[in-house]
Order: structure tokens, then C-alpha cells, then sequence
């Protein structure tokens, strides 16, 4: 891959990219037309110095730029794993032109000179970087932290992402507090006296691997008292990583009552399930894998089976969770597509299943699993390219369009083409996913953020 | 053409990770050979049997305390006069932090062919059968799978019942869900065309109700009734607290077998119990010294089986 | 007894580049700041850091140490009451901003200490606390406002930073206290 990065430094850019499909979710318009970029800003038609430079949008679709709820950056404490410079290449090569930076770092982001540091980091990183600060100190769940100071060092977002607020009362407080200043309280939704110890999904599938499983009602009943709390004090709630169809019709019915809750789902929540962790590779919108008749001798796939790279919290979903989360962000239900993007070193997902940190990498592979599935007749790419754009940067306040005299903040990508997810391709330090050596839909040519060229594959805008 | 031949014509694995590998053409096979060894075992004519091991290293890496079945795997590969290297967990470099594939890495380097891997982890065999190229013969992993187990019971209970197993209903009481020794045997035994049915408290058993060709039943007299034989599980203590049941007081009383409870299945039904038994919880001391009780065949059957896995896994 | 590493070299100055950052952004610049180091480890550390600074924001942040002692009551046992037993310069800390700079953060006695001490030096307008580790156990009511790494652990277990100025190396270390 001739891939390229630039900063948010960078020079601002000038091109125009002829007959390329142009998606703008928040305008509802889809249409084949020249669009062009003076300056940095997007450009009224007729506008144009005549020596231009001209790129072929031809079978390409240029969208607003992505924005991702929820990323862990690593930095600081993991810089093994990943660092702000690289997970901001790796969301430029994924088409996010933000990233909200999660506060579970080690130290936490707690502290507003921390908040502030990691903030300047990404100052000249390949997309922005906003971050969500952590909602009580240290993450403990004991006291919490100073929001009014948090919101006004830049925090877009309070959370204490890995868990959920481990009292009522301390939700309850929290939501109350950060309610005035207009930002939401990102929950974590896990009972850990469910879910403690348990490594997947309970049901079929962990029956059979013998492997302690995660009820849905893990994720439910944090959702049901939150969106009460919620409901009570006003406050704005956004359950992250939703997981089950109970959860997701929690919220659905909430907000018909009109309660402030949002909420978003990950890509690899849509697109794979239990049996991933029984050495499935069949995606949720894939015909189901015939269930094995008794007399053929296949067991488990040596290769796949119980693969490290499988355990995420919540943990992978039943199939038929999977889809009903599918038709959430058709109708609506789900605000936004979040990645979740984990990245872990090698030593700690290719070990044992009970030994293997949670998580996997997301920012690279995020469009191309909602492109199978649009493929796959599950979802309109304007909903695909709403829930990753317009719609999660409305919850922080960031706009995204393309209407003329805006600052460019878009991706340019084919969504025709196909890519082999490897370590040669990834630009994340880290390449834990199971979806390694598989090959994709959906290759990502151009993000430009703020007006500048942060990613460039073959366009010849950079390098 | 040996018996050992004709078993590996329809045995294709580098690997015995769990049954559910096997097809019940190679399931069979696999039996007629157990009891073939074990006949010119206890007779002394193993013949070339005796050498078919010689000059492979067999590597025992126990990561879980075991004495009955790490003995049970040495004898067996020493009978078919194989080296056998015992990896001792507790003075390796394991307990330095090393992890278990560079632990399995160093064992082949060393030259040792086949592992015989017993772990906590479920899927560590399979972890490792994609890292090293160690042949892997899983001892038990976690909750998952104890192949070798369910071959020995099932040879044991196909010599209890004259020979057939197809059709029949056996009864399996106790903690199912943390047991791989149920698992393994669900897999064998449905696929031998046996009707399980299974007894315990509900946290005991939850799940298990989609397993094809499994029934779970209500109480001891329902999982019982009809029964050809039983198989009771450890009750292991140390999960019992807290463990979502009630005492162990109650546990016997409503799921403990003892002679009486016995006649509620089939007559002259026997009983199997993968060991070590917990005498006064899950049975009576008088119910595991009975007639009834086929423990004892369990424990030879043990190692004959390990002979015949060992044998077809070189070949 | 065995010690295991918890942060290498890297580690060290990654943290230590983005504590002296902290330390700027939390004072809005660089005036007024003065770096304390508690001997014997705080004081290469502070030095350390005011270098950060001066690289960065091209301004000498003044260094000054403390040196603390512990009584001992007996020799087997660990101190109770830190004394002060002298101090080596000290630059000017009335009207500061005072950035107390030690290894390891524990009980919290030393630094208990090391603020009354500072008191009897000048009226700072501020003290705040850096440290490379927090290991918990607070015995008082002391919070660091710079942390490099949060290491939770047990009360036989010695947590040990080594830095190349005193012991030719830069690690942090963990290791099980021997049986008494």
C-alpha cells in the first residue's frame, strides 16, 4: 500500500474530484457531481482556478469525515499497544477525522493538566483528538471528578469506560452533575456480578466450550437503572457498546418517553458472533453455518477455535442480536456506529482464551464491516455513512457536512475495491483482531480533516 | 494387518483435542483397539505393540494437579515403549512467567513429538496446536474436553452392555456444566447413538437443554428412570460454596446415589464415576465398592485407551 | 527474591516528558514554578524535570531538595515519625509554586514531612505533589497532583525506582519483601 498521513498542521488543500458519488447524510442527498476543495474549504461550483487539481472520482464515494465515540489511544501508560500519533494514523487510514480519546489510560484522564496534555498531543496527530474524561477519580468508582474543570480543559465526554458506575446513588450524582453543562454520561453497561469471570456470551456456544458466559441481563439491567436515573434527574445519558436486542428495545422505548439517552453500537457487534469464539468466520448477515450433523467427526477448528482475539466485553452476541442491532442503525434506534478500537500487544491476545486481554482493533475495519453488511441488503449506505459520521459528531457538538464555504472534512473511498487486513496494511501499532488475514470491502483513498490531507492512498495528494 | 493399522486407516488427526473431532467410524475403531491392547496387555503378548513408540518422545506437560491420569498417560506410553519426558510444572520455567507456548516451543526443540497437555485454561491444546508442532493430545483443558475420558467410559460401558451402546439411555448426575468429563462424553456417547439424560440443580445443568440428543430431567428418579447406566460426577467442593446451589447437604439428598436409588434405573443398571470420588456426597462408600460399580474397569480401560490414542496419533 | 521490571527506561522518560508537561499546563506556564526534590531519589528526578522544561519552554525552573530521614525506634521496623534531618539549598519558594518531587508515593508520611519542612522555608503559594509511583497505602490524606504509574500493591511487596544518577540504571522495579 502507497499509503500517506498528514497532520491537522498540514498544508490546507486545493483539488477537485471529478463525478464522484456524493453522500451527504445530513443534506439526505446521494448524487454523482464534480466536488471541490480551495483552500481547505469546500468550494461553490464555478468558483475554481482553472489549473485545478484534478483527481478521477469515478465508482468513488466522498462522504463527510467519520467521528468515533469511542477509542482507546493507549497513551498514556500502553504505549506498547498503540500511541495518540498512531491511532490517529490508523483513524486517518479508517476515514475518522475525530477520534473521543477514552479516559482508561494509566494514569486515568482525571486530572485536567493530564486531560490537557493528551489534548496537545493531538494537536498535529492525523485527526482530532477529543477527549472523554473520566467520570469519578482514578476510575475507582468512589469519588467523582471535577467536571466543571474537565468540560472547560475540552472534555467532550465523561465516562468510566472498562466498567459501569458501580453504585446507583454514584450514577445518579454524576448524571445530576454533568447534566448542566450539556455533556452526556458515557456508560459502560456490565453488572459485574453477572459478568464477573465470565469470558463470552452465555449460551450455546459457551455451553459447549465449556467457558463461564455473560448473561444479557449483564447489560440490562445497568441500561434499565441508568435510563431511570436518567429519566429522573434530566441528566444525558449514552450507553456505549450495546450488545443485546433487550437493551436496545430498553432504549427504544426511553426514548419514545423522550429521556436523553443515546447510544451506539461497534462494528464487531454487528458483524460477528458467539461462534466466533468456536472458530466461526461467518458474518451475522452471512447464511448461519449448518448446524454439525452427528455422525461427521469435524469438532473444532484447531486454527480458529477459542482464539484470544474473540473475548470482548461485552462479549461477542448471539446472531440474532447481532442483526436486531443491525436494525437499529437502519431505523435509527442507534445513534452511532463506535468502535471501540482496543489494540493490545501480541502477549496478550494470543494466549490463552481466559488469559487474553478484551478487545480488539477497529478504526481500519470499521467501514469495510458496514459495507459487507450493506452488501449484504441489512442497511442503507446512508445510514451506514450517517451512523459514522453526522450523527456521532452531533453528540459532541462537531458538525459535518458538505455544503459550500465549510471547512473539508471528508473521505474519499471505493467502495468497490478490497483490502487483506494484515500488519503491512494496518497502520495501528497493533494488530489484534481476528479479522487478520481476512479480505474486506472498502478502501479508504482520501480523509481530509479540517481541511487538510490526513490519509492518502494512490490520490497523489501527498507524498 | 494389525490392529493398530486398521484403527489408523480411519483416524486422521495429528491432534486429539476432543471427540467431537472423531466420526463414529473413527470412534469405534478407536474402541475395538483399546480393547484389543488391553487384551494382550494383561496377557503379556503386545508383540511389536511393545515397540511401536521406540526412539518418540512423549512429553507430559500437567499444568492442573493430577496423579490418576498423568500415571494413567506415562504407563500408557511406556507400555508402547515410547520416552517419556514429565514436564513438572511446578520446578519448569513455567512458574518463572514463561508463557505456555514458549514452554511447548522449548519441549519440541528438545525433540519431544507429542504433548500430552492437561491445562485450567479451556483451549489451551488448542493454542498450542496452532503454535508448535507438537502433536497434541488434550488431557483435559479447563471445563471444555477430556477426550481420552470419554473414550474409556464409553469402552467401559459398551463392555457393560453386551457390546452395544446404540439406543441405549444413559443417566449422567452431578455438575455438569463445570465438567469436561460430561462434555466429552455428551459428544462421544450422542454420537454412538446413545440417549443422555441428565440430572442435577438447575445452575448445575443450565444449557444443556439445546445439546442434541440430551434430556434434562428434574429430579434423580426422572434422570434414572430407563436408565441402561449412570455416571455420577465429582462434586467439587471447593466450587460448591457459593457456587449457586444450596448445601452440599441437600445436594446429596435430592441428586446423591446410593444402592437403593440405584434400583430407580434399569435393572442391574451399573455405575461409572471418573474419579476421585467424594464417598457420602455424590455416592456412598458401600454404592462405590459395589458390584454395581465399574470404577475399577474405568481406571484399566484408562490406560488401554491411552494406548490405542497414542499408537494411532504417531502412526 | 525474585523482582520483576513494572517500568523500563522508555517507560521512565515517557512519563517523566509528560509529567513535566502536566506540571506546565497546571500552572499555566512556567512562572512562579520551583522543583523540590525529596532526597535521595526525588532530587535527580526534580533536576530531570526542570530540564524538561528548560528544553521545551526555554525557561530555568529553580531546583531545591530535602532530605528526610526516618526515626528509628528499631532497627527491624519500619519508621514512624519522618524527622527533617537537613536541608541543602533551597531557592527563594515564598510566593511559589511548588512542585514536590519524590520517587515513590506510600503512607504519605514523607511527604507529610517534606510539607511541614517546606513551610518553615517560605509561604509558597502552592505545593503540588509528582511522583513516578503511586503504590497506595495512604496512611494520611494525600493525593498526588502527578502521577507516572498507578501500581497497586500488597504491604510485603517493595516497589524500588532506579535511576542512573544513583544506580546506573533507569527502571522501576517490584519485588516480595524477604521473610522477616
Amino acid at each position: 500500500m502507497t499509503a500517506h498521513f498528514g497532520a491537522l498542521t498540514g498544508a490546507r488543500a486545493t483539488f477537485l474530484l471529478s463525478g464522484v458519488r456524493v453522500v451527504d447524510p445530513a443534506a439526505s442527498s446521494d448524487a454523482v457531481r464534480d466536488l471541490a476543495i480551495l483552500d481547505g474549504r469546500i468550494a461553490e461550483p464555478g468558483d475554481l482556478p482553472s489549473d485545478i487539481r484534478r483527481l478521477d472520482g469515478d465508482g468513488l464515494v466522498v462522504t463527510p469525515g467519520f467521528c468515533d465515540l469511542h477509542t482507546h489511544l493507549r497513551e498514556p501508560g500502553m504505549e506498547g499497544a498503540e500511541t495518540v500519533a498512531s491511532g490517529a494514523r490508523a483513524a486517518a487510514h479508517g476515514g475518522f477525522t475525530t477520534v473521543c480519546a477514552m479516559p482508561n489510560t494509566d494514569p486515568a484522564l482525571d486530572e485536567v493538566a493530564r486531560v490537557r496534555w493528551v489534548a496537545s498531543l493531538g494537536r498535529d496527530a492525523s485527526a482530532r483528538v477529543r477527549i472523554i474524561a473520566a467520570a469519578t477519580r482514578a476510575r475507582a468508582g468512589e469519588a467523582l471528578t471535577d467536571f466543571w474543570e474537565l468540560a472547560a480543559a475540552g472534555a467532550v465526554a465523561f465516562s468510566d469506560d472498562g466498567v459501569a458506575l458501580p453504585t446507583a446513588r454514584l450514577a445518579r450524582s454524576a448524571l445530576l452533575a454533568i447534566g448542566p453543562l450539556g455533556l452526556p454520561l458515557i456508560e459502560h453497561a456490565e453488572d459485574p456480578t453477572l459478568a464477573g469471570g465470565t469470558l463470552m456470551r452465555a449460551g450455546q456456544v459457551a455451553t459447549r466450550l465449556g467457558l463461564a458466559g455473560w448473561p444479557p441481563s449483564a447489560e440490562l439491567v445497568v441500561v434499565e437503572r441508568d435510563i431511570a436515573l436518567a429519566e429522573e434527574t434530566g441528566g444525558r445519558l449514552h450507553l456505549t457498546h450495546l450488545s443485546t436486542a433487550a437493551a436496545l428495545d430498553a432504549v427504544r422505548r426511553a426514548k419514545d418517553r423522550g429521556v436523553r439517552v443515546t447510544c451506539d453500537v461497534t462494528p464487531h457487534h454487528l458483524a460477528m458472533s458467539d461462534s466466533w469464539v468456536a472458530g466461526d468466520r461467518t458474518f451475522n448477515w452471512d447464511e448461519p453455518r449448518a448446524a454439525e450433523s452427528d455422525s461427521s467427526g469435524e469438532g473444532l477448528d484447531p486454527l480458529r477455535a477459542f482464539d484470544g482475539r474473540c473475548r470482548v466485553n461485552p462479549p461477542l452476541p448471539f446472531r440474532e442480536d447481532g442483526l436486531a442491532l443491525l436494525g437499529g442503525v437502519a431505523d435509527g434506534t442507534i445513534d452511532a456506529i463506535a468502535t471501540d478500537h482496543a489494540p493490545h500487544p501480541p502477549e496478550r491476545t494470543l494466549v490463552e482464551f481466559a488469559d487474553a486481554a478484551p478487545g480488539m482493533i477497529g478504526l481500519e475495519t470499521a467501514l469495510s464491516l458496514g459495507l459487507a453488511a450493506v452488501d449484504a441488503g441489512c442497511l442503507s449506505l446512508a445510514a451506514l455513512l450517517a451512523a459514522l459520521s453526522s450523527r456521532p459528531a452531533a453528540l459532541i457538538g462537531e458538525e459535518r457536512g458538505l455544503r459550500p464555504g465549510a471547512d473539508a472534512d471528508l473521505v474519499v473511498f471505493d467502495p468497490a475495491g478490497h483490502w487483506r487486513v494484515e500488519r503491512k496494511t494496518l497502520a495501528s501499532h497493533s494488530t489484534n483482531t481476528p479479522l487478520l488475514g481476512m479480505t474486506l470491502p472498502g478502501v479508504v483513498r482520501l480523509t481530509v480533516a479540517g481541511g487538510r490531507v490526513t490519509f492518502d492512498e494512490d490520490m497523489g495528494l501527498l507524498g | 494387518m494389525s490392529a493398530v493399522a486398521l484403527a489408523a486407516e480411519t483416524w486422521t488427526r495429528r491432534h486429539l483435542l476432543d471427540v467431537d473431532q472423531l466420526s463414529r467410524l473413527e470412534l469405534e475403531a478407536t474402541l475395538d483397539l483399546a480393547g484389543d491392547l488391553r487384551g494382550r496387555r494383561a496377557t503379556g503378548e503386545l508383540g511389536e505393540d511393545a515397540r511401536r513408540l521406540v526412539g518418540h518422545a512423549v512429553g507430559l506437560a500437567f499444568y492442573e494437579a493430577s496423579t490418576r491420569t498423568r500415571v494413567s498417560f506415562e504407563l500408557a506410553a511406556r507400555e508402547l515403549g515410547a520416552t517419556v519426558v514429565d514436564l513438572s510444572v511446578a520446578g519448569s520455567s513455567v512458574a518463572k512467567g514463561e508463557s505456555l507456548v514458549d514452554t511447548m516451543l522449548t519441549l519440541e526443540r528438545t525433540g519431544v513429538r507429542t504433548v500430552v497437555l492437561r491445562h485450567a485454561a479451556a483451549g489451551a491444546p488448542y493454542l498450542v496446536a496452532r503454535n508448535a508442532g507438537l502433536r497434541v493430545l488434550n488431557a483435559g483443558d479447563g471445563a471444555h474436553a477430556h477426550p481420552t475420558q470419554a473414550l474409556l467410559d464409553a469402552l467401559t460401558l459398551r463392555d457393560a452392555l453386551d457390546g452395544r451402546l446404540d439406543g441405549r439411555t444413559i443417566a449422567i448426575v452431578g455438575d455438569v456444566a463445570h465438567s469436561r468429563v460430561a462434555r466429552s462424553n455428551l459428544h462421544a456417547l450422542t454420537r454412538l447413538g446413545v440417549r443422555v439424560v441428565l440430572g442435577g440443580p438447575p445452575a448445575w445443568v443450565a444449557g444443556f437443554q439445546h445439546w442434541p440428543g440430551v434430556t434434562v430431567a428434574s429430579s434423580l428418579r426422572d434422570a434414572l428412570r430407563e436408565a441402561d447406566a449412570v455416571m455420577t460426577l465429582r462434586v467439587q467442593l471447593e466450587r460448591a460454596a457459593g457456587g449457586g446451589i444450596g448445601s452440599l447437604g441437600e445436594y446429596t439428598r435430592r441428586w446423591g446415589l446410593d444402592e437403593e436409588r440405584m434400583s430407580w434405573a434399569r435393572a442391574g443398571a451399573p455405575l461409572l464415576h471418573p474419579g476421585p470420588t467424594n464417598e457420602g456426597i455424590e455416592l456412598t462408600a458401600e454404592l462405590a465398592a459395589s458390584e454395581r460399580s465399574l470404577i475399577g474397569q474405568q481406571v484399566t480401560n484408562g490406560v488401554a485407551v491411552r494406548m490405542a490414542v497414542l499408537s494411532l496419533l504417531a502412526s | 527474591m525474585s523482582s520483576r521490571q513494572i517500568m523500563g527506561a522508555d517507560d521512565l522518560r515517557r512519563a517523566l516528558v509528560r509529567i513535566a508537561h502536566e506540571i506546565v499546563e497546571g500552572n499555566g506556564g512556567t512562572d512562579g514554578l520551583v522543583m523540590v526534590g525529596v532526597h535521595s531519589r526525588g532530587v535527580p528526578l526534580a533536576q530531570r524535570l526542570s530540564a524538561m522544561i528548560r528544553e521545551h519552554e526555554g525557561v530555568e525552573v529553580p531546583v531545591g531538595s530535602l532530605d528526610i530521614t526516618y526515626y528509628r525506634d528499631d532497627l527491624t521496623k519500619i519508621a514512624h515519625a519522618p524527622i527533617v534531618k537537613r536541608t541543602e539549598a533551597m531557592p527563594d519558594i515564598t510566593g511559589k509554586t511548588v512542585v514536590l518531587v519524590d520517587d515513590v508515593l506510600f503512607t504519605g508520611r514523607t511527604v507529610r514531612a517534606a510539607l511541614d519542612a517546606i513551610t518553615d522555608h517560605g509561604r509558597p503559594t502552592a505545593v503540588r505533589l509528582a511522583v513516578v509511583v503511586d503504590r497506595g497505602h495512604r496512611e494520611l490524606p494525600i493525593r498526588p497532583d502527578h502521577v507516572g504509574k498507578n501500581l497497586p500493591t500488597s504491604l510485603d511487596e517493595n516497589v524500588q525506582v532506579r535511576l542512573s544518577e544513583t544506580d546506573g540504571v533507569d527502571e522501576v522495579l517490584i519485588a516480595r519483601s524477604p521473610a522477616r
